[in-house]
């Protein structure tokens, strides 16, 4: 138990960061560079993992977690619950724009209020 | 002569305009729209992509249709109705109504009457002001804790914050905008409430459950979706 602390601050800290990449407000712009950051290091983590497979394990022990597959599995669900959320996030500014596109495609073949329907 | 006769009843309420938002309710729509019209001689139904023919019936019953190109959500209907009574140079009152008839036109009457005759931007309907509306055990008990919930998370206190009946006056339509496209909007809309000052009170109304209406009306489950939705957003 108390050896797999590190491990949990690790992984508490990074689903705080995914939350916080997605919930900071600001310019749009610095928000897409670094979630292109984020992928980009992932990417490369991802290929280390690849061909040096007994780093993960290194890290998995430094860590105190028992293996390093177990570790990338860690990894995974943090990243895949920052995916959800962002997801979600983006498909309700998309959900958004339809309604309001929506909506003005109805106003504007709607009948005039001012004058008697049909 | 359909004309003339509207005329003739339009009198105390051309200022007021019913809006019913409409999603496959062919069945029922044109006798509605019909009832509701003998009182209220402006209807705008916001046709939200149905499949039926409910536009060209609630049409032919001699509402305005607004047509959504596409389903979005009953939230999304209201607005879009919203936005089309603003555009009305005479318009002062605005009701919301349901389209499957569960909604009775003398409360709507009695709603716009307060408005008409107090200080209040919103009057509510409310199911549970006296004892007339009965709805099953199971209904009662998740109506009960959406309010509970409505009234924690927005601060305001109603007795029933999820009747689709509500009469609000045109000037309160601008200080608002409902952007809970689905059910969650009855929730959204008792935080306006708060949020933007609005004066408010609640009207007890009758809701007419019949066997038609309970088939179509909302599932449970919902309220699951309504607090994820709400929480979402």
């Amino acid at each position: 138990m108390g050896s797999q602390v590190v491990i949990k601050v690790i992984l508490l800290v990074g689903i705080g960061l995914v939350g916080l990449l997605i919930l900071w407000p600001g310019a749009g712009a610095r928000r897409t560079a670094l979630r292109r950051i984020g992928l980009l290091c992932l990417t490369l983590i991802a290929a280390l993992a690849v061909v040096f497979p007994q780093i993960s394990n290194e890290m998995a022990s430094f860590v105190g977690v028992g293996r390093g597959a177990d570790l990338l599995l860690y990894g995974l669900v943090v990243v895949f619950i920052g995916y959800v959320i962002a997801t979600r996030v983006h498909h309700n500014r998309i959900d958004n724009q339809l309604t309001e596109l929506a909506r003005a495609q109805a106003l504007a073949s709607a009948p005039n209020p001012n004058q008697p329907p049909n | 002569m359909a004309d003339g006769r509207r005329e003739t009843v339009k009198g105390n309420n051309s200022d007021v305009w019913l809006v019913v938002p409409l999603y496959n309710e062919g069945q029922v729509i044109a006798e509605v729209v019909s009832e509701a019209i003998e009182t209220f001689s402006n209807i705008v139904c916001v046709d939200d992509g149905s499949t039926d023919a409910s536009a060209q019936l609630a049409r032919e019953a001699g509402a305005y249709v607004v047509r959504h190109p596409i389903n979005l959500g009953q939230g999304a209907a209201l607005q879009t109705g919203f936005d089309f009574v603003k555009m009305s140079a005479t318009a002062k009152y605005v009701v919301t109504f349901d389209s499957d008839g569960q909604h009775r036109v003398e409360d709507a009457l009695a709603m716009v009457g307060r408005l008409r005759t107090e200080p209040l931007d919103v009057v509510l309907g409310s199911r549970f002001l006296d004892g007339r509306t009965r709805p099953g055990l199971p209904k009662r008990i998740v109506l009960k804790a959406a309010v509970g919930f409505t009234n924690i998370t927005t601060g305001v206190k109603l007795t029933d914050a999820h009747n689709g009946l509500r009469a609000i006056s045109v000037a309160a339509l601008s200080k608002f905008r409902i952007r809970q496209n689905r059910m969650a909007h009855a929730s959204e809309f008792v935080g306006f409430l708060r949020k933007a000052h609005l004066r408010y009170a609640e009207e007890p109304v009758h809701i007419i459950y019949t066997e038609y209406s309970k088939t179509k009306g909302q599932s449970l489950w919902n309220s699951v979706n309504i607090v994820v939705d709400l929480w979402m957003r």
